[in-house]
């Protein structure tokens, strides 16, 4: 249990070499090793996805995986999403204004699970909408405004495509 | 004063930090050279201590310190009494307290027996599989009416029974008026109130500098100045040497309220004995037995009411469990007491209360705290009744209504804030009429249900009201200073869960000063910042705080007319703030900008007048006499499979009226947010715990909270009647969404399952819980 392995991770562009425990957890490695606190941990069992990163492109649970998983593949955070707070991103400009967060706690999960929902689904439904983020839970929003969110910003990325 | 952004939907000044993942949360805290903490905790309900052995977990490389009940040696001692009992005559109250660590006894699964230190939070979570304690399992109190027979074992061998606590309160003559009734309907009724469930679990990181001589703690609490004045008595410190911070925090909801939690108590004081940095994080699993629940009361319940469906009496007596201690008082209880008669004129009611010591989690108050038990109640009974007589449930609310110009009215009680209950103002009926056409009540009820059931699906509806007794006292303050570049600071002593109180407040202060919300940048929950003030509870914040900054922004702005006046030489009642500028109304271009004054009330050479005071600061405080009165209606229409006991909202509708707007955007979201939560308690969440005491819902697989899925789109309709109460003639919203759904709830499934003529006379209900009514009925049939 105590040996050590080297991995390399790329983490939004930039590569990490480190030396981990197998058993770290990818959510430890993210948050407390390369001290990038915007991934947050809600359950820790797989449910809440206030954990959701992109890994690879696909949004997964990085409380569900170990560090050791990630060895060569590439991550990609909240922190990745945009340079800093004065430039958002379309999806993080449409939370802003349609009041998706109150406490916040949730929302980097909610944005990382919508960032492949919409590169795939530009045009999507409230259904559609409801059904992509059922697996992330809000314990503040109500999820009505987070719904409103998604819909300004595939409109906002439309606009912006054409 | 303009009303420039007070009421306008402005997007939040918090977010862009917390959309890019750079707002600091308690997790986020990392400190060179940091300890880490897991707790053994107690596997029983209850049971005796035997003896601990944490001699192998001492010796494993990595841990630093464990440490039991014996180990802390002076500093171990039952945690401060928060709450005093209300002055009720003839009130009994035992406050056993909950203590660091369990000592002799535990008394509910999850107490905590041992504490780790070690390098990293993976070592100390090893050592605590090695340490073994033996404990003599005791037979568990579970349920409340056994709690109080004359058998039941002892939960605190130093009382004669389970009973923590007894109020009786009264208005009028119950009996008499129940000897006037044409109908008195009897029932019994049950009510469960989960867990907050916040996503983010409690936290907290201490560390102690010799240096300096200063502990500083970030803690995931609603009350930073009453865990730092705690902290300072306990640890021996002045209360200067101790800086409390609550960062950014992922939902409170109420249990992270002052609780003196243990891990809160212990960090502190291992931090000064290591003299290292330490941090521990709840994980969810100890979320579900070590953070505080809410739970159920029992309710035996009377309604004495005319054929008319006037009520002329009602009265109650329930139990309510407080869990393994009861630190936080009996302000859940008292509230169900005081919430029960709702937005009704009752002239009669009595109504008494036992709590009782169970061994289970402590019970303090969750959203809505114990007033969703008492709405439940009367609206059910009210619904009964209504069946019973043969009148329409709306108008059965409607002719109870307390009319608008019997405000403020007098319901005699002692509330929590210990002063009677007095609803300040109202207007009940024209958010019930909202909410009737909002829903479409009439034509639901002639045309489309008869429609639908006749193709065979079972659709209801529902109808109910509340009030909220918010914004209590005692006080609050707040700072407001205009720097000399223009930016406004505010500082405030109440902590922040997510309610938007960086925008709302900048808000009243931007009207105040005449400058932008994005000029205002505010600080709350640090006390080194304000040290002042209780905390983010009981609704409290816009009405308390808010006040409290307005006040102090007022009083700012008298600096800067007096300032600008003389400057100008012009009178004060021609100058107006504008745009971060002082002018003159009629000359516009006689103007002074902000940032120049402040920079000349703070000169750094030459003579000021006698008695000023430097720079463009005040500090000011509100504490209302008593609290303020929301008020709201909530309907909805849902569908209900009597096959599978599943349900599916086609419409919901809330009204309601919390008085002035400060931001919409906001209070819709505070109301959407309640309404989930409520959606959650009435159909989905449940605590479970078994005859031994054992939590069987300790994960978010067994603990259901509703999704996108269950929560619908929801029509959110405001009344406005402004407190008289307060300058901004706010009211409290926080809790409101949460507290009516679940009566909504069982009247709207009885209307979809008419034929099966159910009572639903609890809550939380479930497809297996509705599938069983729908049996047993079906078996009398
Ligand atoms: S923390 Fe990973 S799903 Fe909850
Ligand atoms: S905003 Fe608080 S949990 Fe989603």
């Amino acid at each position: 249990m105590n040996q050590i392995m080297k991995i390399s991770v790329t983490v939004n562009g930039v590569l990490y070499e480190r030396s981990v425990e197998p058993r770290l957890l990818l959510s430890d490695f993210i948050r407390h090793e390369l001290g990038l606190t915007g991934t947050h941990v809600g359950c820790e069992h797989g449910v809440c996805g206030a954990c959701t990163i992109l890994f690879d492109g696909a949004a997964v649970r990085s409380c569900l995986m170990f560090a050791v998983q990630a060895d060569a593949h590439e991550i990609v955070t909240v922190e990745g999403l945009s340079p800093d707070p004065q430039h958002l991103d379309a999806l993080q400009e449409a939370f802003w204004e349609a009041h998706g967060l109150q406490c916040g706690f949730c929302t980097p999960g909610f944005l990382m699970t919508l960032k492949p929902f919409l590169a795939q689904n530009p045009d999507p439904s409230d259904e559609e909408i409801r059904e992509a983020i059922s697996g992330n839970l809000c314990r503040c929003t109500g999820y009505e405004h987070i719904v409103d969110a998604v819909k300004l910003a595939a409109a906002k990325m439309k606009e912006s495509s054409s | 004063m303009s009303k420039r952004y007070i009421g306008q939907r402005i997007k939040r000044n918090e977010d862009p930090a917390l959309l890019t993942g750079q707002a600091l949360f308690t997790d986020d805290v990392h400190l060179p050279g940091m300890l880490h903490v897991a707790f053994v905790r107690s596997d029983y309900a209850h049971g005796r201590i035997r003896s601990i052995d944490a001699s192998y977990a001492r010796e494993m490389p990595g841990v630093v310190a464990v440490y039991t009940a014996a180990d802390l040696g002076a500093y171990w001692r039952p945690g401060p009494p928060l709450v005093s009992p209300p002055p009720v005559k003839g009130a009994i109250f035992n406050a056993r307290t909950q203590v660091p660590l369990a000592k002799d006894k535990v008394r509910h699964v999850g107490e905590a027996i041992v504490m780790i230190v070690a390098e990293s939070r993976y070592i100390a979570e090893d050592a605590v599989e090695q340490v073994f304690v033996d404990i003599e399992a005791l037979p568990a109190v579970v349920d409340l009416e056994k709690a109080l027979a004359p058998d039941a074992i002892l939960i605190h061998e130093d009382l004669d029974s389970n009973l923590a606590a007894y109020i009786f309160q009264q208005k009028g003559d119950y009996e008499s008026a129940r000897a006037q009734a044409d109908v008195v309907i009897k029932r019994r009724l049950y009510y469960d109130h989960g867990i907050a469930a916040a996503m983010e679990n409690r936290g907290i990181v201490a560390t102690w500098d010799a240096k300096t001589q200063r502990l500083t703690m970030w803690d995931t609490t609603q009350a930073p100045v009453v865990i730092r004045n705690g902290m300072a008595a306990m640890l021996g410190l002045s209360e200067s040497q101790v800086r409390v911070i609550a960062p950014f925090i992922g939902g409170g909801f109420g249990p992270k309220i002052m609780m003196f939690y243990p891990e809160e108590v212990l960090l502190p004081w291992a931090s000064m004995q290591l003299q290292r940095p330490i941090k521990w994080i709840e994980d969810r699993r100890e979320n579900f037995f070590a953070t505080t629940h809410e739970r159920d009361q029992i309710h035996w319940a009377e309604i004495a009411l005319t054929k008319e469906g006037r009520v002329l009496g009602f009265k109650d007596e329930f139990i309510h469990d407080t869990g393994a201690y009861d630190p936080y008082g009996l302000t859940v209880p008292i509230n169900s007491q005081c919430t029960l008669l709702g937005c009704y004129d009752v002239p009669n009611y009595a109504s008494e209360f036992k709590v009782v010591f169970t061994n289970k989690t402590l019970v303090t108050p969750y959203r809505g705290a114990g007033r969703q038990h008492g709405v439940f109640v009367m609206e059910r009974m009210l619904d009964i009744a209504a069946r019973q007589l043969g009148i329409d449930r709306a108008e059965i609310r409607r002719r109870n209504f307390i009319p608008p110009d019997k405000f403020p009215y007098n319901n005699e009680l002692i509330y929590q804030d210990f002063v009677p209950l007095v609803y300040d103002s109202g207007n009940y009926e024209p958010a019930l009429d909202k909410a009737l056409e909002m829903i479409g009540y009439e034509q639901f009820i002639s045309e489309e249900q008869p429609r639908l059931r006749a193709e065979g699906r079972h659709v209801g509806i529902g109808v109910v009201t509340y009030v909220e007794g918010t914004g209590i006292g005692p006080y609050e303050g707040a700072r407001v200073q205009v720097e000399s570049t223009g930016k406004v600071n505010v500082s405030t002593g109440i902590g922040t869960q997510g309610q938007g109180h960086f925008t709302s407040f900048a808000q009243v202060v931007a009207d105040q000063l005449g400058v932008s919300p994005r000029d205002v940048h505010l600080v709350t929950g640090d006390t080194d910042q304000f040290h002042w003030g209780t905390g983010t509870f009981a609704s409290r914040g816009a009405v308390v705080a808010g006040n409290a900054i307005n006040a102090a922004a007022a009083a700012v702005r008298r600096k800067i007319l007096a300032m600008a006046s003389r400057e100008l030489e012009a009178p004060e009642e021609d100058l107006e703030l504008v745009d971060g500028v002082v002018r003159d109304k009629k000359n516009p271009e006689f103007a002074i900008a902000l940032k120049d004054l402040a920079a000349k009330a703070n000169p750094l050479r030459g003579a000021v007048r006698p008695g000023t005071e430097p720079g463009l600061e005040a500090t000011d405080y509100f504490g209302p006499e008593r609290g303020v009165t929301a008020n709201g209606v909530h309907a909805m229409i849902l569908e209900v499979d009597p096959e599978t006991a599943m349900i599916k909202i086609l419409k919901y509708v809330a009204v309601h009226d919390c008085g002035t707007v400060l931001n919409p955007l906001i209070v819709d979201g505070q109301v959407q947010g309640g309404i989930a939560q409520g959606i959650g308690n009435a159909f989905y969440e449940k605590i479970v715990y078994d005859d031994n005491g054992q939590l069987l819902t300790a994960s978010f697989m067994d603990y259901l909270l509703p999704t996108s899925m269950e929560v619908p789109s929801l029509d959110i309709g405001h009344e406005t009647t402004p407190s008289p109460l307060n300058p901004l003639g706010t009211k409290g919203t926080g809790e409101a969404g949460a507290i009516p759904v679940g009566p909504l709830f069982a009247q709207a499934v009885e209307d979809a399952l008419a034929e099966y003529d159910l009572e639903v006379l609890e809550i939380p209900l479930s497809p297996n819980r509705l599938f069983e009514l729908l049996q047993s009925k079906n078996k009398d049939a």
